[in-house]
């Protein structure tokens, strides 16, 4: 049983069919990837997997059991981790707190806890400040720790990110365009930190891509959406020469091979 | 620490300031405050006497300064008569703040700094609670000597800690969670209402609640017990305006609270059974000092408790980045639950304070006019901030009573300044600075 399907899924924006018929198949351990130009839909495909929005049609199955209508929190909670393509950062917390607060779902304090202080609150809070530094080393951001994000480089905001992805402890792992707007010097760096935390956790990665290069050195498996629709399936050098690939993305200019 | 920030030190009067308090502990600083409080009570009188002042100066001298003000401005405006001779009420006011607060105030804290020091340094081996109860005795000390010399005194700073409390369960909503919520007052009627209801009701013969119920000799024991009920009651009518509020996002809550608060302040005009528009009267004489400081004290520290945990930074979470938050597990829609009836039974409890301080209350009291008020608090002392809550209640309220004289122009001089405040700090004061309690009660080293 694969750890994540999704079976035939669809979605309207209005009158326009954002997703559709769209399935995807993912075993643990595994990393796909997903191409398209801008506007094809893939971001779409995380939000409604994530709960965000609710598909029209189909299923979302994790583990067998299907998610659809599950609140975001829910399915975050039930192993769906996931970073966005814009980074959405919490601008007033500091690093430390944004890979705590990943670890919501797992505090069993209670509220009255977190009124009065209750030794069983500061315990869990201990423990997990000291996982977040872990998570936060990992990934190289504990010098900082005590730092607003805002005022972090553009690399290690996304780092950051990816930590507090990591903090909830998920079994599948969403990546969006997690190499938009870097150098390639970072992007490098960031592909040895998907190896990193693919390597470390066992997960199953799912990624969004614009740049070719990036998917064919992590994925074994590809999907090129165009219009909502899987174009092209198969290993990274199988999309790549295919026809149909290379004449949908003719005149989109940001795409780089 | 202390040497980084010896290192950038400011300069002009705040860099004076700095230099000479910078190495002193809080503990030396209340220290100094209550020898000042010492020191007026044995020569404050004699001292205004000498000083050709009316009488002692109340406020540290400010309302007598502002008095001659008030005076002038009547001249200029109304030519009422002013005698010149009050004029010398203004140097003589700095000069008693200066005998009285200032210059004690600087050699008491100059002298006790090694000492003072000294024992931060090991109050600090103690477990924060004793460390916590040390400061907030000698706090409490200063406040009792300071009201001792006038009631008036005494019912400011009552009102004053009640503002602390309200501004601070309001900032938890409109800071922290960084919503719009007008419906304070609204909860403080509530809790106003329902603790008088169990207080008048049960303890005390009253033409609309009727005969006691109970007479009881120890009654005034089951006070906390009254306050809590009345900050229950407005946690639950908080589920009026919550639950509409809280099911989608959007921006609802500003205009369902601000309905909230006229829905309230209607039902209690029309309820007969508890006194419709001329309210209740005769609340027992329970809210003493010590009761306010200590329900304050509570409050402010189950509330920083709150906004430190990650349940509550959740809220700052919900504020910056809602989708982000839900995505990392945050339970989005419980968090804006609990927080906001947590701020509501909170200005609940403050309404009942309130209520036992004034002993009488109506509807009118909880209106457009005690909202604007509340949001001038906390929106001058700075959002998601302890810090900036006292700082808020505390201006805002002195200020008020300060410019009291000044009659119509207090109404100009209030909002301009807010004016200001929101253009060059639009966040308030001093938003978004923890309050770290340790760090503050620990010791300053400089030499
Ligand atoms: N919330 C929304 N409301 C309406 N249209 C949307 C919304 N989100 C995305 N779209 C539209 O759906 C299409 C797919 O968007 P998206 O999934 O963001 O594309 P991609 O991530 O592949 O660049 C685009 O045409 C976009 O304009
Ligand atoms: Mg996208």
């Amino acid at each position: 049983m694969p750890l994540l399907e999704v079976i035939g899924m669809s979605h309207y924006f209005g009158g326009l069919r954002a997703v559709s018929n769209y399935n995807l198949s993912l075993e643990s351990g595994q990393i796909a990837g997903l191409i398209g130009p801008n506007g094809a839909g893939k971001t779409t495909i995380f939000n409604l997997i994530t709960g965000i929005y609710q598909p029209a049609e189909g299923e979302v199955r994790l583990n067998g059991t299907n998610v659809v209508g599950k609140r975001t929190n829910q399915i975050a909670a039930l192993g769906i981790g996931r970073t966005f393509q814009e980074m959405r950062l919490w601008r007033h917390m500091t690093v430390l707190e944004h890979v705590k607060m990943a670890r919501y779902s797992k505090l069993s304090y209670g509220l009255f806890g977190a009124f009065l202080d209750s030794p069983q609150r500061r315990k869990e809070e201990k423990k997990s400040t000291e996982l977040a530094m872990e998570y936060m080393e990992l990934f190289g951001v504990d010098q900082y720790a005590d730092q607003l994000v805002v005022n972090l480089p553009y690399g290690a905001q996304r780092r950051v990110e990816m930590a507090r992805a990591l903090a909830m402890e998920p079994k599948v792992l969403l990546l969006d365009e997690p190499t938009v707007g870097m150098t390639p010097e970072e992007m490098v760096d960031m592909i040895m930190v998907v190896r990193k935390a693919h390597e470390r956790f066992n997960l199953a990665i799912f990624l969004i891509e614009h740049r070719l290069r990036v998917v064919s050195e992590l994925c074994q498996n590809v999907q090129t959406l165009v219009f909502g629709e899987v174009l092209v399936e198969g290993t990274p050098n199988e999309v790549q020469n295919h026809p149909k690939v290379i004449e949908a993305y003719i005149g989109d200019q940001e795409i780089d091979f | 620490m202390a040497e980084t920030t010896e290192l950038q030190q400011p300069k002009g009067v705040r860099g004076l300031i700095h230099r000479f308090y910078g190495g002193a502990p809080l503990l030396g600083i209340l220290l100094g405050f209550l020898a000042c409080t010492f020191w007026e009570n044995i020569i404050g009188e004699a001292l205004a006497s000498v000083l050709l002042l009316p009488k002692m100066p109340i406020l540290f001298g400010l309302v007598t300064m502002s008095k001659v003000f008030a005076g002038l401005f009547n001249l200029a405006i109304k030519g009422s008569p002013f005698e010149l001779f009050t004029l010398i009420h203004v140097p003589m006011a700095l000069i008693y703040f200066g005998v009285v607060y200032a210059v004690p105030l600087a050699i008491v804290v100059r002298l006790t700094v090694r000492p003072a020091n000294a024992v931060a340094r090991s109050l600090q081996q103690l477990p924060l609670i004793v460390t916590a109860l040390v400061h907030l005795g000698f706090l409490y000390a200063i406040f009792h000597v300071w009201v001792e010399l006038s009631d008036y005194r005494l019912i400011t700073l009552k009102l004053t800690l009640i503002a602390v409390l309200l501004t601070l369960s309001l900032n938890i909503i409109n800071g922290y969670m960084g919503e719009f919520s007008c419906s304070h007052p609204g909860f403080m009627a509530v809790g106003a209402y329902m603790s008088s209801f169990f207080t008048v009701g049960l303890f005390v013969n009253d033409k609309v609640l009727g005969e006691a119920l109970l007479g009881i000799p120890l009654a005034f024991l089951s006070f906390p017990l009254a306050l809590i009920f009345g900050g229950l009651c407005a946690s639950l009518s908080a589920l009026i305006v919550a639950i509409p509020s809280f099911r989608t996002r959007g921006d609802y809550l500003a205009i369902i609270s601000l309905a909230f608060l006229f829905i309230v302040k209607s039902f209690f005009e029309n309820m007969q059974s508890l006194g419709g528009a001329r309210g209740i009267m005769g609340q027992p004489d329970w809210a003493s000092l010590p009761v306010i400081f200590i329900v304050v004290v509570i409050g402010v520290w189950a509330i920083n408790n709150f906004v430190n945990s990650t349940l509550g930074k959740a809220l700052n979470a919900v504020r910056d980045d809602e989708m982000a938050a839900d995505a990392m597990t945050v339970d989005t829609r419980k968090t804006k639950m609990v927080a906001f009836l947590f701020g509501a039974f909170w200005a609940g409890m403050a309404g009942g304070l309130l209520a036992h301080v004034l002993r009488f209350i109506n509807p009118a009291m909880f209106g457009i006019q005690k909202l604007a008020e509340v949001l001038a608090m906390v929106y001058f002392g700075g959002l998601n901030s302890v810090y900036g809550s006292i700082v808020g209640a505390v201006s805002i309220s002195l200020l008020g009573e300060v410019l009291r004289p000044l009659e119509i122009l207090k109404w100009i001089f209030i909002p301009l300044l807010l004016i200001l405040v929101m253009i060059y700090r639009p966040t308030g004061l001093v938003a978004f600075k923890e309050f770290n309690v340790r760090k503050s009660f620990g010791p300053k080293e400089v030499d």
